[in-house]
């Protein structure tokens, strides 16, 4: 067989690995949206679910979900950028860091369920925390620190020997040059690592069962004040996310259009996950601009 | 080695300086005075020590693990090489130059004010007008400023040259390395450089290391010829090139090595 030959057929081979790869996710997007989106409505979108009666909706479960969100980035992202900074800026090859390095990946393939049960032994039981948004968001923290400090780490490994020393030439200091140069340099990776570990975050079940719970009390979403029991905002009462909400509905939904409800949530879900993705790339990009324009 | 009796005032004056990367001695003995004010060249083969010797000026092989100085590097009358000099001082003092432009991902406006700002300059119109004056000092000015506000990324590669440089002059630095400045760029750009380094001597003292032996003819006053990590000949340039002391600089200024 020539050369070209074999070019051509390495060619098409890619092509209709690609070809199944999209063909799998239109599939899979499609069935979601054409069964989903039907029940989408501003009232399905706003009001509480019912138990027992028809027309219920998955308000407060979707602000579940997008307040989990925040209060998990709130604390991982942080704490993850930190420790890329210091994976790859600060740290020698040490055996210690090769030791770290390996927990990190260990870390990064603990099951959800586990990380979940870890949670509420910790955060629940021993901090006294109960089923609360705070656990849930300090053990999805958890699940998503290793693949965030991994995507920190190499965004920051991506930028070129040549800008820091650029950046020490000019009379920088370490620090300054990291926080001037190559932080902003990294951004879109990072950006990047937080809108994965945001997909994973908004999808999670498992972990959320034992830490935020299956139940959101009845909360008043014209009061505001973090610390009233019935304000959305108290990070200190249970929260049943949209994807424990399609999970629990699933299961033992006794609603009569239980199924109804479960296409609409994860059609919805879905969206959520591609309007923040967008949104997340556009900021990214803006602040990179931003920061080089002003 | 001979030396240059002809140097009046020096600015930088190394002693004996040795200097290792772990057990590699990559430097050795290394006696020179630069003088104000002029550019001096140094020259050699790849491996022969001139960058690592151009980075010891300000410190930049600190940043490399398990490298040693001894000796002294005198700049006006301190010794650099002592713990107690801030590198990150110095280096606003000694600026440098490197090979690949390695400009920012920012506007070219904010290049060069990047580092006044960091550096304490808050004030906008005194930022505009350093930018402005060192874009005109690396004779940049009139091919940039009517957009400013573009990525730095979008000059081409002498321009993006220059910027560095117009970078490099806003931290109104005394002393200017250059590490093969021109080795990336087209003839043309490399024209322009060249012309820009020689009107720099005015105002900075220059040491520059380069492969290519017409620009150190062109442009230096002095030439520091290494060979494994030791100076072999130093001298001014026109003596240096046309009635060199030694055959290895006859010889590698003709090309027959390195």
């Amino acid at each position: 067989m020539s050369a070209k030959t074999k070019d051509r057929l390495a060619t098409a081979g890619l092509y209709v690995i690609v070809g199944i790869i999209i063909t799998v996710l239109a599939g899979l997007l499609g069935f979601v949206f054409v069964k989903g989106i039907p029940q989408l409505s501003w009232q399905f979108i706003t009001t509480p679910p019912q138990i027992f009666k028809e027309g219920g909706g998955v308000g407060p479960q979707l602000f579940n979900s997008f307040y989990l969100l925040v209060l998990t980035l709130m604390i991982a992202v942080p704490i993850a950028i930190g420790a890329g900074i210091y994976l790859a800026e600060y740290a020698r090859d040490h055996w210690i860091i090769r030791c770290i390095r390996v927990l990190i990946e260990v870390l990064s393939s603990l099951p959800s369920i586990v990380v979940g049960l870890f949670g509420f032994l910790f955060f629940v039981l021993y901090m006294g925390w109960g089923f609360s948004i705070l656990s849930g968001a300090f053990a999805l923290s958890l699940f998503n620190l290793p693949l965030l400090v991994r995507v920190v780490e190499q965004s920051i490994c991506n930028i070129p020997k040549s800008q820091r020393e650029a950046g020490w030439a000019l009379g920088f200091s370490k620090w300054e040059t990291i926080t001037t140069i190559i932080l902003p340099a990294a951004l879109p990776g990072i950006v990047t690592g937080v809108i994965l570990a945001s997909g994973r975050v908004f999808g999670e079940a498992a972990a959320l069962i034992y830490t935020a719970g299956m139940s959101t009390p009845i909360i008043d979403f014209t009061n505001w004040n973090p610390l009233s029991p019935t304000s959305p905002l108290n990070p200190f009462r249970p929260a049943e996310t949209l994807a424990v909400h399609i999970w629990k509905i699933n299961g033992e939904g006794i609603m009569p259009d239980a199924a109804a409800i479960s296409d609409g949530a994860a059609a919805l879900l879905i969206i959520s996950i591609l309007f923040f993705n967008f949104t997340s790339r556009f900021i990214g990009n803006w602040m990179f601009k931003k920061m080089g324009a002003n | 080695m001979n030396v240059v009796e002809s140097i009046e005032r020096s600015v930088i004056q190394t002693e004996d300086l040795q200097f290792y990367y772990n057990t590699h001695h990559a430097l050795k003995n290394i006696n020179l005075k630069f003088e104000e004010k002029k550019i001096t060249a140094l020259i050699g083969p790849s491996g022969c020590g001139k960058s690592t010797f151009l980075r010891t000026m300000n410190r930049m092989n600190d940043l490399i693990p398990g490298v040693r100085t001894e000796g002294a590097i005198w700049i006006g009358n301190e010794n650099i090489t002592e713990p107690s000099i801030d590198p990150v001082e110095l280096r606003k003092k000694v600026g440098m130059v490197f090979q690949h432009a390695s400009v920012f991902p920012f506007s070219i406006y904010e290049n060069i004010a990047y580092g006044p700002r960091t550096h304490g300059e808050r004030n906008k119109k005194v930022l505009d007008e350093i930018v402005e004056e060192n874009l005109r000092a690396a004779a940049l000015w009139d091919e940039v400023k009517d957009h400013l506000d573009h990525p730095a990324t979008g000059l081409s590669g002498g321009q993006q040259q220059r910027l560095t440089i117009a970078r490099t002059l806003a931290t109104k630095p005394e002393i200017l390395l250059m590490d093969e400045p021109t080795s990336a760029l087209d003839p043309i750009s490399t024209a322009k450089v060249e012309d820009l380094i020689r009107t720099l001597k005015e105002r900075y003292t220059i040491i520059i290391v380069t492969h290519n032996m017409q620009q150190a003819a062109r442009i230096s006053d002095f030439t520091a010829f290494f060979l494994n990590g030791e100076v072999k000949e130093y001298g001014q340039t026109a003596t240096l090139f046309t009635n060199p002391l030694f055959s290895e600089t006859k010889d590698y200024i003709a090309g027959k090595f390195g």
